[in-house]
């Protein structure tokens, strides 16, 4: 296989949106920390699965830069996430509490025991594009919400639907693209071209090679970005979501970045790649690369990576201990949130579930 | 009592009469006008809803009358459609969206089960969905392929969804308000054929009919259409008018065939059907979809289990056939008519104990 180069940038987005901030030490430090975070919390998770702790876990390795990147840039006061099932580093970066999201890939919920609504990140979605539609209901909602509102001069919420290179298969993403640009909703598609839908390449997935070319067409402006690069992609992502709050419609952002590890604690990526194509086609790891460029502007020491190293040790320990603790939840929950309002047929098949299960 | 009523008026300003005469697409329409005006989170939405009213016009005026924010049409996409009823739900508000025709949710279905039904369960209650669905369904106005598709069983089959068929106007009006106002997912499926069929609707809220078997509230579980004491023909949709036509027709050779609308699908009202069958101890379903795994198998399940010691007969079900629905030409052929119930009345008031 042929190394993946970054095709040319495609930069759509009109200038006048452009007003990417310069970043402060703190905030580039602060970005490491949690790309560091970020890192060690998702190989300890494959460590769980193999210890028998988690019966599966999808891995994000490479992918720290685009998702803690991406993550930045939201505005949880206002804005909303629509993840995919791998989306653990923009989950930490937003704050959920993590063992609550590892709770998922425990079998405890499939949606992750987070609170949606506070943490504005949807539940963990296992269909591959079945979140993308959501996100651009709940950006026209914004729309509409302004619409009634007195001032509307701070801007929309913005929905970020977040996808692969394989979900662009999906004809629902055709749809959320088409209805997000006919109803110039407040959303961002970022899409996370991780070259890979588990076993299948990007270039057999993807007509025209490019996610964000598709944009022209829907008359969305489009960036595509280094998605290894955490500066690149949160000045990307920025921009995107200043574009749809100012009211202007969706934006594409296709972050080219690539999945290290396998699909998921099942998967044998022996069968479909190698080692050699794995190094060549996985470029520069995103972490020491922005380590490089802290070290060479001064922003960071040996003696910072050092300490936060060893603290993202600390917390993936912490989070191992809370998902170790995590307990099953009642089996009478499995009937608890069917409904708002359950039904009578329902309540019965409840009560004997109890009766034959709990002898009660 | 007037005729005709001018649906788009603003309910605050006219005198709102306890019966008028209203189709149920009048009717339907008269109520989503009053949700819209009622609850400023409502939203309908789905294909030429807007301008044209929708092709069988039932959200006609609407737009006119609310907006292009509350009612608007969509790109030519139901899984669109559906998918964006779903975050306009999770950002607080109450879509009413609607697919043209019956199997025209066939590619909305991925999002109906696999998000609608299951969104409240998997953000463990924080991700309500109020959505309620309309969908024109069944047979009988000689309509394309995949324009008469009868899809109660495909729904109710699915957990997290409620499902619900109208029979005439009354109850299309009721139930499509006591639907909007639940916090739940519901397929609400209007009988396309009854459309145009005429009926005195009471637009008065919380009107309990004196047929309801067990005295509730008459939005919820089934209602007797009319009462009998021979059989009871358990029917939804627009089966219900004909098994009223079977009824009377029955009633003239001294059979007294009761007729329960079941009304809801999902949940279906096990102690309605019970109090009906144990007291006639006979009983025909009637429905227009396939015959195998048909919603008419769970209700004859429901039957034996609640009636078993009582039944005179095996639970007969009149339905459609197990063939792709046909073309026009021949749906008479397919749905269940009036000369078929009524052989199946007769296998059940013939049988004997072997």
């Amino acid at each position: 296989m042929t190394p993946r180069a970054l095709a040319a940038t495609l930069d759509t987005l009109p200038l006048a949106q452009t007003d990417a901030p310069g970043f402060d030490p703190s905030r580039m430090r602060d970005l490491y920390r949690m790309l560091s975070n970020v890192r060690r919390l998702d190989t300890a998770a494959v460590a769980w699965q193999r210890q028998g702790l988690i019966p599966g876990y999808a891995p994000m390795l490479g992918q720290e830069a685009a998702q803690v990147g991406a993550g930045a840039a939201v505005d949880t006061t206002r804005d909303f996430v629509f993840p995919t099932y791998r989306e653990m580093g923009v989950a930490y970066t937003l704050g959920v509490n993590m063992v609550d999201y590892m709770s998922t890939h425990k079998a405890i919920w499939h949606g992750g025991l987070y609170d949606s609504i506070a943490t504005r990140f949807a539940p963990f979605q296992a269909v591959v594009g079945g979140s993308v539609l959501h996100a651009v209901g709940w950006a026209h909602g914004q729309t509409l919400n302004g619409a009634t509102a007195s001032a509307v001069e701070d801007g929309l919420g913005v929905g970020l639907a977040f996808l692969g290179d394989g979900a662009s298969s999906q004809g629902d993403v055709h749809e959320a693209m088409n209805f997000a640009a006919i109803l110039k909703a407040p959303v961002v598609f970022f899409v996370q071209n991780n070259g890979w839908a588990i076993s299948v390449p990007t270039e057999q997935q993807v007509a025209g090679g490019s996610v964000a070319d598709r944009a022209a067409g829907y008359g969305m402006p489009a960036l595509r970005v280094d998605g290894n690069d955490v500066l690149a992609v949160l000045a990307a992502t920025q921009r995107a979501v200043a574009h749809a709050r100012a009211g202007l419609g969706p934006v594409v952002v296709e972050a080219m970045t690539y999945r290290r590890g396998p699909h998921s604690t099942s998967d044998d990526p022996g069968r479909y790649r190698t080692l050699d194509d794995e190094k060549i086609d996985g470029g520069e790891d995103p972490l020491s690369r922005f380590r490089d460029v802290l070290l060479a502007q001064g922003v960071a020491d040996a003696a910072f990576f050092a300490r936060v190293d060893a603290a993202a040790q600390q917390h993936a320990d912490d989070i191992r201990d809370g998902v170790v603790a995590l307990e099953s939840r009642p089996g009478s929950e499995m009937f608890d949130f069917v409904f708002q309002e359950s039904t009578p047929t329902l309540g019965a098949q409840a009560r004997q579930w109890r009766e034959e299960s709990e002898h009660v | 009592m007037s005729d005709t009523l001018d649906v788009a008026t603003p309910r605050s300003l006219q005198e709102t009469p306890p019966l008028v005469q209203l189709s149920m697409q009048q009717a339907i329409n008269r109520a989503l006008g009053e949700i819209l005006a009622d609850d400023d989170r409502a939203l309908i939405f789905g294909e030429d809803v807007g301008v044209l009213g929708g092709v069988f016009r039932v959200t006609d005026g609407l737009q006119a009358r609310f907006g292009a924010n509350r009612v608007f049409d969509t790109p030519l996409a139901e899984s669109g459609i559906l998918g964006t009823a779903i975050g306009l739900a999770m950002a607080g508000f109450h879509p009413i969206p609607e697919v043209q025709f019956d199997g025209f949710a066939y590619p909305a279905v991925n999002q109906i089960i696999t998000q609608l039904a299951r969104m409240n369960y998997r953000s463990r209650g924080r991700l309500p969905m109020p959505v309620t669905l309309r969908v024109p369904s069944f047979g009988g106005i000689r309509a394309p392929e995949h324009h008469g598709e009868s899809l109660e069983s495909l729904f109710s089959h699915v957990p997290g969804l409620k499902v619900v068929s109208p029979s005439n106007p009354q109850q299309a009006y009721h139930l499509l308000k006591h639907a909007v106002a639940m916090p739940d997912p519901v397929i609400f499926m209007e009988p396309k054929a009854r459309y145009w069929n005429k009926a005195k609707v009471n637009l008065l809220d919380n009107v309990v009919d004196a047929m309801d078997p067990v005295g509730r509230a008459s939005l919820e579980g089934s209602v007797i259409a009319r009462p009998g004491k021979h059989a009871t023909l358990i029917a939804w949709g627009a089966m219900v008018s004909r098994c009223l036509q079977v009824a009377e027709l029955a009633a003239e050779d001294g059979i007294e065939l009761e007729v329960l609308d079941l009304r809801w699908l999902k949940p279906i009202d096990e102690a309605g059907l019970a109090a009906s069958v144990s007291r006639t101890r006979r009983a025909i379903v009637v429905h227009e979809g396939p015959h195998t795994a048909g919603l008419g198998a769970e209700v004859a399940a429901l039957i034996s289990q609640s009636c078993f010691n009582t039944l005179r007969a095996p639970v007969e079900r009149v339905t459609g056939f197990d063939v792709p629905y046909p073309s026009g030409d021949l749906e008479d052929e397919y749905i269940p008519n009036i000369d078929r119930i009524l052989f199946g009345v007769q296998r059940v008031l013939e049988y004997r104990r072997g």
